[in-house]
């Protein structure tokens, strides 16, 4: 929720006072979760270069060049909150988000990896669902999961990690979120509901004990996922998309206006195109439902022929998907939202950008308990069982799947492979965030090379606290600034990640987990 | 031999199947989009394995109300259904039985033994409903057997065939590659070939 400094700076800015939808769209926005105020500040400072970089963080997904036209797409993200109230759609979900985020470059995600950390082997409702809920969306949609790696310690009873990767290629243009010039916004995919809402605002807050969230958790739809799949890459195959954006938190909100900021454009919506699951949605539910598998795309529909746009329209009707021309980019660098002829939103794009946080760094205070080194494999625990519930062999180009580490995965109709790993030590990074953190990239790194191959890039995925405590802070800046550091030696850059804060219950946190997932090229 | 691959929503071992083709008969296949109506005049026909209409409701209970099924159940050309082609071919009728739901009522993702006759092969499987049943199991011609009990299935029974249909749940597309766990997957298509008319 907004704090209210918060609401002074945003009545400021404005001039006036938001109406109720403003002051919803306000209120995720400038959540944690859509904004990173606490943690920009120091994610600028990572390592993001590099020979073979085309596109770093910021992005959906980071870019790496592998040579010949050939192009790797890769990102993680975590779904830990989600995963704890509900672990099958928490879990499901986030699957289908990081591979939306993968596909919306124009790359078909050829891998999925994942992270996962609980609390104890006992504690199978989580284990059970999160498991089940990757595996069944992973499976459905066709990408086989090469790799899973389960941890385990007290701290994650009440806050499960759930971290998924997706790794995508292609050898064609890559689309991005910059519109480079103006055009229609379309809507494509399942219909908005009302799952989901506040999702965003939820993920940047602590949770109390007995409270019901569920409502805030999506839920997925992964023969959606595969038919929005195949039409976006064909949809691509077209060329006349100016800039694509996957709606994941925050929904339709963060999408358009993201899409506008970084074109430099203004929006406008009206939300009665907006195809509904259920009549009687208020705007403000309709701009923040977080249903998934939704797409939205900026075209450029006015250099198409009557008999082009109507093959645009054919192509989403052979995948039997609705698509909704519902705004267009505009020239004024506002925020417009209309239902029909009645404005319920009109906010300049700038106002929308969050205030960055300058936390600043204190030593650690207070009785810091460390906690005792946790094995990455417990015995009474088969991984086998994890395994094999995952379709690793889907595609038929997997060359060493979960059972090897690194998995090695091969570029489909090439002679290249790529090997793919993740990595986590949370009780090495709660010992000494500067060392752990280290000591992981330089495992990943030389893990890499012990296969034969050239490691090119990681992404990460930062899994802590609550940044309104100083000890979390302090820990997550140890950790950035040592993963530049480490990453700059090794030339080793960061191209894409996501932070997790707010994994706290009852003001237990977790201890800090950085994950990170590295991918290198077969020699 | 001259192949198609038939493609309905869902369906995801169409590249690799397309690709497993290609090298054994030298020929590229052609893809038939399900919503077609007429069949193109090849030798085989297949139907890969995937999730066609997200295996919402019973897996392959969707699939067979397509245009294309229409053709192929008139058709006396080969027919040949992996793993979900396989559960579309016996919730179409054109192979007896069903496939319910693995007794681990878990997804199961390794490779086995299967058998036909005194021949082993070794393929991977990959699906949650490839426990096949059928009441009377002497009346049924059975194409592969498992090694062992894997999912459940009556009589351990991996494929199952019907004049010019086979169907089976293991992938043989997912075995021939020289990284893949055996190259047996062209043996499976050379019986097919050779043995049923």
């Amino acid at each position: 929720m907004l704090t209210s400094e918060e609401i002074k700076l945003i009545e400021d800015t404005l001039g006036r006072v938001p109406n109720p939808t403003e002051t919803h769209v306000f209120d995720a926005m400038w959540s944690e979760h859509c904004s990173y105020k606490s943690s920009k500040y120091w994610l600028k400072k990572l390592y993001t270069e590099g020979k073979h970089v085309i596109s770093g963080p910021g992005e959906n997904a980071g870019v790496i060049d592998i040579g010949d036209g050939d192009k790797i797409v890769f990102k993680m993200e975590s779904h830990n909150h989600p995963s704890f109230i509900e672990p099958y759609q928490g879990a499901a979900t986030g699957v289908g988000g990081i591979m939306r985020d993968v596909f919306t470059m124009g790359a078909r995600p050829i891998a999925n990896l994942n992270s996962l950390h609980f609390g104890s082997t006992n504690d199978r409702r989580v284990i059970d669902g999160v498991i089940k809920g990757i595996a069944d969306y992973g499976n459905c949609v066709g990408i086989p999961t090469v790799s899973s790696k389960c941890y385990f310690s007290d701290c994650y009873t009440q806050n499960p990690l759930v971290n998924a990767m997706t790794v995508g290629y292609t050898n064609k243009e890559i689309f991005t979120s910059v519109p480079n010039k103006k055009g229609i916004v379309v809507y494509v995919g399942a219909k908005t509901g009302r799952d989901g809402i506040g999702g965003a605002i939820m993920a940047s807050e602590e949770f109390a004990e007995g409270e019901d969230k569920r409502p805030a958790v999506q839920v997925g739809d992964p023969f959606y996922e595969k038919l929005l799949l195949e039409a976006s890459l064909e949809l691509f195959e077209t060329g006349i998309v100016i800039a694509a954006q996957d709606m994941g938190a925050a929904g339709l909100t963060s999408s358009t206006t993201e899409i506008a900021i970084k074109g430099n454009y203004g929006i406008e919506i009206d939300l009665s195109a907006v195809p509904l699951r259920e009549e009687g949605m208020e705007p403000w539910e309709i701009l923040l439902s977080e249903s998934q598998e939704r797409m939205l795309f900026v075209l450029d529909f006015d250099t198409l022929t009557d008999r082009g746009k109507e093959n645009i329209f054919k192509l989403f009707r052979k995948w039997d998907l609705d698509c909704f021309i519902i705004g267009k980019l505009t020239d004024n660098n506002n925020f417009k939202v209309t239902v029909k002829d009645k404005t319920v939103c009109d906010i300049p794009l700038k106002a929308l950008e969050a205030p960055v946080l300058e936390r600043r760094l204190y030593p650690k205070k207070g009785d810091i308990n460390f906690t005792p080194f946790v094995p990455p494999t417990i015995p009474d625990f088969n991984m086998d069982w994890v395994w094999e519930q995952y379709d690793s062999q889907v595609m038929g180009n997997t060359i060493a799947g979960p059972q090897k580490d690194p998995a090695i995965v091969r570029i489909p109709n090439s002679k290249k492979g790529i090997a793919i790993t993740t990595m986590s030590d949370a009780s090495l990074c709660d010992y000494n965030p500067t060392k752990g953190i280290a000591s992981i990239i330089e495992n990943c790194y030389n893990k890499l090379k012990d296969v034969g191959a050239e490691p090119l890039g990681i992404t990460n995925c930062l899994n802590f606290g609550n940044p309104e405590n100083e000890n979390v802070m302090y820990d997550f800046a140890k950790t950035v600034l040592s993963m530049a550091e480490t990453c700059r030696k090794l030339k080793f850059p960061v191209v894409s990640g996501n932070v997790s804060f707010y994994n706290e219950t009852s003001g237990k946190g977790i201890m800090p987990t950085p994950v990170i997932g590295g991918v290198g090229l077969m020699l | 031999m001259k192949t198609a691959i038939i493609i309905f929503p869902g369906s995801n071992c169409d590249n690799e199947m397309e690709r497993f083709l290609h090298k054994y008969t030298g020929v590229k296949s052609i893809r038939v989009w399900h919503k077609e109506t007429q069949l193109p005049d090849v030798d085989l026909y297949v139907l890969p394995g995937g999730f066609s209409y997200g295996d919402y409701l019973r897996a392959g209970a969707l699939a067979p109300l397509s245009p294309i099924m229409k053709e192929l159940k008139k058709t006396d050309k080969k027919i040949l259904g992996i793993c979900n082609g396989f559960q579309i071919l016996c919730e179409a009728g054109l192979l007896p039985g069903i496939l319910r739901i693995n007794r681990t009522q878990k997804f199961i993702c390794k490779p086995v033994t299967i058998y036909r006759g005194y021949d082993r092969y070794n393929i991977p499987i990959a699906h949650a409903e490839g426990n096949y049943y059928h009441p009377q199991p002497a009346k049924v011609s059975i194409a592969f057997t498992y090694a062992e009990d894997v999912n459940g299935s009556t009589g351990f029974i991996a494929g199952v065939a019907n004049n010019n249909v086979l169907g089976m749940m293991p992938h043989p597309e997912r075995a021939f590659e020289s990284y893949h766990c055996s190259q047996d997957g062209f043996k499976i298509l050379e019986i097919f070939e050779n043995f049923y008319v």
